[in-house]
C-alpha cells in the first residue's frame, strides 16, 4: 500500500493535465479555508463569543440561507425564461393590436400577484425576525451581576472607565477593555467630539456615540481570549486606525488585573528612570495625558498610568514596543497623519528615558 | 467638453487655496526665542527700531486656526482668559495690547510668559503650537480672513452665546 502510494506521488508529474489541475485547486482551497478561517478569528460576525453576537450570528445565517434560496429559484427562472421555445407570439407582426385570452390574463394576475405576496411575506418574515433578535438581544442586559465601563470616542481613540459607586474602584484605560468571562457588562457609550460607533463583531453589532447623548449596549465574553473592534462610524483622518481590544479573562485573572489598574504609577527609584519621568512632566506630554501617582492630569489623551501594560499603542496602530513607541514619540503625524499628537522635538538624551520610563508603567 | 474644461480649472483653483493648507508634519524646529523681533513700543534710546518682520507661517489657514482653538481649551488657556473674554486672566478680544498686538508680540507672550500670572511655556510647547494658538487669538479678534473662520464651535453646547464668544467673525 505504502509503495503504491509512494509510486503514485512520485508519478504525480505524470498525471492527466485534468487531474494535476484538480490537485492543484484542491491545494489552493485547503489553503483559503485556512486563511479564511485564520481570518475569521479576528473581528468577524462569524465566530460569535458571546450571546448577543450568537443571535445576531443565527439572524445573519437565516438572512443568508433564505436568500440564497431565493437568489437561485431567481437564477433557475430566469434560465427557464432564456431557455424555453417560444410559442409564436412575439413573431406576429406589432402593429397587430395582441388581446390576450381570458386564460393568458388569468395566469398573468397569479403569477403577478403571487410574485407581489411572496415577496411581502418574506420581507415582513425577515423584519419579524430581525425585530425578534433586536429585542431578545437587549432583553440578554439588565442582568443582577452586571458590570458597568464607559467608553468615550475621542478622535481617534477609546477613553474607558470601569464606573463604579466607590470612588477608590474606578479604574481608567485606554484603547483596551478587560471583562470577565461569562459576566455580562454594560457599555455605556458617548462621544467627545463627533459620532463614533463601538463595533466588536465577536461580541456584539454596532452601538454609535453620540456627543451629548448616552448608548447602552451589553456584551458578554463566554470563552477567554481577544476580540479587536473598530470604530464603525466615519469619524475623520484617522477613523480606520480608531481599533480597540476587549480581552476577556477568566474571573480570577480579571481581578488581578484590575487589582494592578487600581494602583498608581510606581515612582522610579532608577536615576535613567527618573530622568524619563521628568522629561514626560516638563514637556507637553503633562498638558494631555495623566499618570496617577504623579502631577500628570491631563484628561484629554489617553491614561497612561499602566501603558506597559496595554498590547497596542496608538488605539491599535502599532505593538507597544519600545521601538514603536520612540518611533510615535517622534513623529506620530507619520504613523496617523492628523492625530493630535503634538510633533515634539526632543534630544535622543530625552527620548531614551522617556521610551524606558513609560514601558516601566506595568 | 466646456463644462469639464470648467471643472478642472475650478479644481485647479482649489488647489492653491491656502486656508485649506494642512501642515500635518510640521518641521521639527526647537523653540527659538525671537531675540527683539517684537518691540512693544517704537520708543527706543537714540533713535527708533525697526518694525517686526516676524509673521505667522500659520495666518490665514483654517485648520491650523482650528488647531490653535482646540490648544486653547487643551492647554487650558480658557482657565483664566476664558474664551477670550477673560476671567482671572485679561481679555483676549481687544484693541489695545500692553505687551503689543502683533503676531510676534503674542508668540512672545505666550513663550516667554508675562507678569502677573501668565505662565512661560516655551520650552515645553512645540514652537508650531504656539504660532496655531497666536493664528486662533487673532482669529477671535477677527483678524483673520472671514473664509477660514470656523462656523460653529467644535464641542456640542447649545446656544448662540457661546458660539458668538468663541468665534465672533462667525456671525457676521
Amino acid at each position: 500500500m505504502r509503495t503504491a502510494s509512494n509510486r503514485a506521488a512520485h508519478d504525480s508529474k505524470r498525471l492527466p493535465v485534468c487531474l494535476r489541475h484538480l490537485r492543484i485547486a484542491a491545494t489552493t482551497a485547503y489553503f483559503v479555508r485556512g486563511s479564511v478561517c485564520a481570518f475569521a478569528r479576528s473581528q468577524s460576525v462569524l465566530d460569535p463569543a458571546g450571546p448577543q453576537s450568537m443571535h445576531v450570528f443565527r439572524l445573519w445565517s437565516w438572512f443568508l440561507a433564505i436568500l440564497t434560496a431565493i437568489f437561485v429559484i431567481v437564477l433557475a427562472l430566469t434560465a427557464w425564461a432564456l431557455t424555453r421555445r417560444h410559442r409564436g407570439i412575439e413573431q406576429e407582426p406589432l402593429e397587430r393590436v395582441h388581446i390576450p385570452s381570458r386564460e393568458t390574463e388569468r395566469k398573468l394576475l397569479w403569477t403577478v400577484g403571487s410574485g407581489i405576496a411572496a415577496t411581502v411575506l418574506i420581507l415582513f418574515g425577515l423584519l419579524i425576525a430581525s425585530v425578534t433578535t433586536g429585542k431578545a438581544i437587549s432583553e440578554l442586559g439588565n442582568k443582577q451581576n452586571g458590570m458597568v465601563v464607559e467608553v468615550i470616542g475621542n478622535q481617534w481613540w477609546w477613553y474607558v472607565r470601569y464606573v463604579n459607586d466607590d470612588a477608590s474602584q474606578i479604574v481608567v484605560t485606554a484603547n483596551e477593555i478587560h471583562i470577565p468571562v461569562g459576566r455580562p457588562v454594560r457599555i455605556r457609550g458617548t462621544s467627545n467630539d463627533v459620532i463614533h460607533s463601538f463595533w466588536v463583531p465577536e461580541l456584539n453589532g454596532k452601538r454609535d456615540l453620540i456627543p451629548s447623548r448616552i448608548t447602552d449596549e451589553w456584551i458578554q465574553a463566554d470563552r477567554p481570549g481577544r476580540y479587536r473592534g473598530q470604530c464603525a462610524e466615519f469619524c475623520g483622518m484617522q477613523h480606520a486606525h480608531m481599533s480597540l481590544w476587549v480581552i476577556a479573562d477568566p474571573p480570577d485573572e480579571f481581578e488581578k488585573w484590575k487589582a494592578r489598574q487600581l494602583q498608581p504609577a510606581v515612582d522610579p527609584s532608577d536615576l535613567h528612570l527618573q530622568a524619563g519621568r521628568d522629561v514626560f512632566l516638563k514637556y507637553a506630554c503633562v498638558y494631555c495625558h495623566s499618570i496617577t501617582g504623579t502631577t500628570a492630569n491631563g484628561q484629554v489623551a489617553p491614561d497612561l498610568t499602566h501603558f506597559a501594560s496595554r498590547t497596542t499603542l496608538a488605539a491599535g496602530t502599532l505593538p507597544n514596543t519600545k521601538g514603536n513607541l520612540a518611533g510615535w514619540i517622534v513623529d506620530p503625524q507619520t504613523i496617523k497623519p492628523g492625530n493630535h499628537m503634538a510633533t515634539l522635538n526632543l534630544k535622543p538624551e530625552e527620548l531614551q528615558p522617556l521610551v524606558d520610563y513609560l514601558e516601566s508603567l506595568q | 467638453m466646456r463644462i469639464f474644461v470648467g471643472i478642472a480649472v475650478c479644481c485647479l483653483a482649489l488647489t492653491s487655496c491656502n486656508r485649506e493648507k494642512r501642515d500635518l508634519r510640521p518641521a521639527p524646529v526647537r523653540l527659538a526665542i525671537y531675540e527683539n523681533a517684537a518691540t512693544e513700543s517704537p520708543l527706543e534710546p537714540g533713535g527708533s527700531k525697526p518694525a517686526p518682520t516676524v509673521s505667522n507661517p500659520y495666518h490665514g489657514t483654517a485648520y491650523d486656526i482650528s488647531e490653535g482653538q482646540r490648544l486653547f481649551s487643551w492647554y487650558n488657556c480658557v482657565g483664566c482668559h476664558a474664551n477670550g473674554g477673560g476671567g482671572m486672566g485679561p481679555p483676549l478680544v481687544k484693541k489695545a495690547w500692553i505687551y503689543g498686538g502683533e503676531p510676534a508680540n503674542l508668540f512672545d507672550t505666550i513663550v516667554k510668559g508675562r507678569p502677573n500670572g501668565m505662565p512661560t511655556w516655551g520650552g515645553r510647547i512645540p514652537e508650531y503650537q504656539v504660532w496655531q494658538l497666536v493664528a486662533y487669538i487673532k482669529s477671535i479678534n477677527q483678524e483673520q480672513p472671514i473664509d477660514t473662520l470656523s462656523p460653529r464651535a467644535d464641542t456640542m453646547e447649545t446656544g448662540s452665546q457661546n458660539i458668538k464668544n468663541k468665534v465672533p467673525g462667525a456671525t457676521k
